[in-house]
């Protein structure tokens, strides 16, 4: 009994534990994050090549243009579980058969889609540095410079960097999702400064910016009234319908997009999901089955212990 | 679970094959499950992939005149490019392929026999990792001045393996000709090796 | 009890390396003959457990090792090449941080189970206190470890715990810089803690290997608490134990596994994923899991202690919180002279038993309360949740030891355990029944 008690416990405190990020983001409460069903959520969870794919463009056509990705390399866009892996050459390029287009830096996409960028490079023999098309080694090059570039470029905000963002917010996917769909216009109560905007999933502090009206003479709120949940940032929504176009028909919607890049940042900063997952349902059944085994030897060996 | 839990079996039965058998499989998964852990604890030692992302290099040469040659790193190793005057270029071409050491071309771009069309790229430039195949030491022969050995191509002055200016072993302990590395000319005055 | 040996040399090599090293009958008569009590249940198995976690440690960070970088600049970016490049680099990297709170659960069971069956006791003083030591050096380094992938939450916990040494009266200060090397967090304290985080493992192992060695000369404490008498109350270690643990270790690598492949970062805090910056501070600092009970004691002491009606502060809120939280793991190595009650189980102590339960619980409590922000109702929660940790050891536990009145012992292992078979169809093996005599202090 004992045992069960202090398992309980230790049960108990997790169970508290987790649930202590809710809805108390840090800073102020916010709105309890949207939850979608994410393809890579489970036991069984794997990336939606397709939606990697709309999620890179997304990035790519939207994002990019304040947020750095540089973790990532071109090259990881083509590895196993990453939006432009291929298996074997597509035969409408008549490639040679010496070509192994499963590597992603012999990839025909990967190699194109890095060509498409110019990368400094050198010093070359006279000292200079010098320009080159992309190669799938080079990695995503950034916006700015450097980041006090990008905080000056955006009104003192510094667009956070997307490699790990999903991993560093707490329920990162869901907080990214309910953002990007989450703008609305700023409640009666709070007045804004123009260049910021509200958003009821982003933990800010709203209690400073409501109006003078709502508060009584000793500057107390007056009863019934509450700050609201959400706060205010320097991004306005990025995503409207229609930004980005999709060629496979796919719905060009906000929810969409948000979707779409929402899968490619997790998977920008999980690559490995789908190995590390298939490799954990193997690794369980085995220690299942060999714990079963054990087991077995177990009462065997103290069947005549009394 | 203390103690007081117990097998019931009928008094006295013991299951020789039994007992052994269990014990058996239980050993045999183990040691197959410490082979499993294992092989990731050596593999990581392998080049990760940004190593194996074959770092690619561009090298421009455009301003090679026949008869000069430079000198570009890759792969943290040395590469020669070298522009062959006409007479190199007619002069190597009539060495008959019995004639040499090595008779395969080392050209993974263009494989074959060492002659002329499989170790020449883009009418007279020869490119070769300069690396001695006997023991791997840098030759000499690239910069101006330096001894190009008696087939007046490179010259490896630690153990003395000459190579011709198409790069191809001809006298001294190395035993193939020089390697060519995976190359593409990406343009008239560029070539990407890797 | 430290037993003669059985071994026997059969091959010619065997004979060989028995006469001039005999390190085969060491491992025999420590591993495979050594008697064991017969009764042991799955508490025993922790420490078998223990030392797989710290083989694991050791040779994933080994590993990590290789491809890690121990400069501001590169530390995590290299953690993230680990994760994306280097082959399985994902698996030594998710296996290392998931290991270290296996690791922790392990530990606090493996000291749970000894508060419990008084294994502390004589003549096992100081088997206990070499284990209070491995403590320290697992939280030291676990510190140190945290530190290594040059996260917000690294610079940031490094930067809380390491400004504790400013509370030292007089030498505070130079202490602080000496262990900074530097008037900040920065560089020069990042690489010695990658040394010193790669040297403690190897100093925990010698003493483990000193822990075991206390351990054989008394031999295992039960859960009866009564020594064994004969050779009836005990079984050779292999193949009764060596297998039973063999098991627990599955079932505690399935746990492991369940984590490290399924909900690696479930333990973790996100932060640690923002590369560090000395510019901006994490709305919550917080400690891993397994420093939040230690942390909730550090951040309780919330008042100076000084002369009543006075202004004299002998001893500020900041230090009395250090003390209180080094005091809780140093109160440790004096328990078996706390408590100097004979009777080792608490099977057998029906009042001291109600109030270990209450510590157990007061311990997550106080973890709980940890991961709070440092506000009320919290901190006066901390509060009592703090005096109770050291009123269990400092009052409740000395008394007890003089007015219990215990249960009726057991003459043996071997009554204790059929008189446990008799009850079990009816009760808990021996846990629970009897007549409660004394009343509870």
């Amino acid at each position: 009994m004992k045992t069960m008690l202090i398992k309980g416990a230790i049960a108990l405190l997790g169970g508290l534990c987790l649930s202590i990020g809710a809805a108390q983001a840090a800073g102020g409460k916010v709105k309890e994050y949207k939850h979608p069903h994410w393809s890579w959520e489970g036991m069984f969870g794997h990336y939606d090549r397709d939606q990697l794919q709309r999620g890179y463009q997304v990035y790519r056509e939207v994002c990019a243009a304040c947020h750095s990705m540089e973790l990532l390399a071109f090259r990881h866009l083509g590895d196993p579980s990453g939006p432009y892996h291929l298996e074997k050459c597509p035969k409408e390029l008549n490639l040679p058969a010496s070509v192994d287009c499963a590597d992603p830096a012999q990839n025909p996409i990967i190699r194109s889609l890095a060509a498409d960028f110019t990368i400094t490079d050198g010093p070359d023999d006279s000292g200079d540095m010098f320009e080159r098309p992309g190669l799938p080694s080079d990695y995503l090059p950034a916006p700015y410079a450097n980041p006090e570039q990008a905080t000056a470029a955006n009104g003192g905000a510094y667009p956070p960097d997307m490699s790990l963002l999903v991993k560093a917010r707490h329920h990162g996917a869901n907080y990214i999702y309910s953002l990007l769909t989450g703008y609305v216009d700023p409640p009666e109560i709070i007045s804004i400064d123009p260049g910021t905007h509200y958003n009821p999933y982003y933990a800010g502090d709203t209690l400073s910016l409501i109006k003078e009206d709502y508060f009584d003479e000793e500057g107390h709120l007056l009863p019934g009234v509450e700050a609201p949940y959400g706060g205010v940032f320097k991004m306005a929504a990025p995503l409207s319908d229609g930004v980005v176009g999709y060629e496979d028909g796919t719905p060009e919607t906000v929810d969409q997009y948000s979707k779409d890049v929402t899968a490619f940042l997790m998977w920008a900063a999980e690559p490995k999901l789908e190995e590390r997952k298939s490799m954990g349902r193997f690794v369980l059944l085995y220690l299942f089955i060999f714990a079963g085994i054990v087991y077995a030897s177990y009462r065997q060996i103290w069947r005549n212990v009394h | 679970m203390s103690a007081t839990d117990r097998t019931d079996l009928p008094e006295g039965q013991v299951d020789e094959d039994r007992r052994d058998f269990i014990h058996l499989l239980a050993g045999g998964t183990a040691a197959a499950a410490g082979l499993g852990v294992v092989v990731p604890l050596v593999d990581q030692m392998n080049p990760a992939a940004d190593v194996r992302a074959l770092a690619t290099k561009e090298v421009n040469i455009s301003a090679l005149e026949p008869g000069q040659a430079i000198k570009a790193i890759w792969q943290g190793k040395p590469v020669f490019l070298r522009r062959l005057t006409e007479e190199e270029k007619v002069a190597e071409a009539a060495v008959p392929v019995s004639a040499l050491k090595d008779k395969q071309a080392q050209n993974p771009n263009d494989p074959g026999e060492a002659t002329v069309d499989h170790r020449v790229e883009q009418q007279d430039f020869i490119i070769v990792l300069g690396v001695c195949t006997h023991l791997g030491c840098v030759p000499l022969g690239t910069s101006e001045g330096e001894n190009k050995g008696d087939y007046g191509g490179w010259f490896c002055p630690c153990h003395g393996s000459h190579y011709d200016a198409f790069g191809r072993i001809r006298k001294g302990p190395a035993p193939t000709n020089l390697l060519i590395p995976p190359l593409e000319f990406v343009s008239e005055t560029t070539v990407r090796l890797g | 009890m430290s037993h003669e040996s059985t071994y026997d040399p059969k091959t010619g090599f065997e004979k060989f390396i028995d006469r001039r090293m005999p390190i085969i009958r060491l491992g025999y008569d420590s591993f495979v003959d050594f008697p064991s009590p017969k009764n042991l249940n799955y508490w025993w198995t922790f420490g078998g457990i223990l030392a797989i976690c710290l083989m694991v440690q050791i040779v994933t960070g080994v590993i990590l090792a290789m491809h890690y970088t121990a400069h501001v600049d590169h530390a995590f970016a290299s953690v993230e090449h680990i994760m994306r490049d280097v082959n399985y680099g994902w698996l030594m990297r998710y296996a290392h941080a998931n290991g270290a709170s296996m690791f922790f659960i392990a530990v606090y069971l493996h000291m749970a189970r000894g508060l419990y069956y008084g294994s502390y006791k004589e003549p096992r003083e100081i088997l206990w206190m070499i284990g209070v030591a491995i403590f320290l050096l697992m939280m030291g380094t676990a510190f140190m470890g945290y530190v290594l992938p040059w996260g917000q939450m690294s610079y940031w916990g490094a930067t809380v715990i390491t400004s504790l040494a400013s509370a030292v009266p007089v030498l505070g200060e130079p202490i602080k810089t000496l262990l900074w090397g530097g008037f900040s967090v920065d560089n020069p304290t990042l690489n010695r803690f990658f040394a010193l985080h790669y040297l403690l493992p190897f100093l925990i192992a010698g003493l483990v290997i000193l822990h075991i060695w206390a351990l054989h000369v008394p031999g295992n404490n039960n859960p009866s608490g009564i020594e064994p008498q004969s050779k009836k109350d005990t079984l050779p270690f292999h193949p009764y134990y060596t297998v039973k643990d063999g098991f627990a270790i599955i079932v505690f690598l399935i746990l492991f596994a369940a984590f490290l492949f399924f909900m690696p970062n479930a333990l973790g805090h996100a932060d640690n994923y923002i590369p560090a910056n000395p510019l901006v501070t994490p709305a919550h600092i917080v400690p891993e899991w397994y420093f939040l009970p230690f942390y909730a004691m550090l951040r309780a002491i919330t008042f100076d202690i000084g002369i009543p009606f006075t202004e004299i502060v002998l001893i500020e809120a900041k230090l009395g919180g250090v003390i209180a939280m080094l005091s809780s793991i140093l109160i440790l190595f004096v328990l078996p002279w706390l408590d100097s009650s004979k009777v080792k189980s608490m099977r057998y102590r029906p009042v001291a038993r109600l109030w270990v339960f209450l510590f157990f619980l007061d311990v997550l409590f106080l973890g709980w309360l940890g991961a709070m922000p440092a506000e009320q109702p919290y901190v006066a929660l901390s509060q009592i949740g703090t005096a109770y940790y050291f009123a269990y050891f400092l009052v409740i536990l000395p008394i007890l030891s003089v007015t219990e009145t215990p249960k009726n012992l057991p003459r043996s292992i071997s009554e204790a355990v059929l008189a446990d078979k008799k009850k079990a169809p009816a009760a808990e093996a021996g846990a629970i029944g009897g007549a409660q005599p004394a009343p509870a202090e």
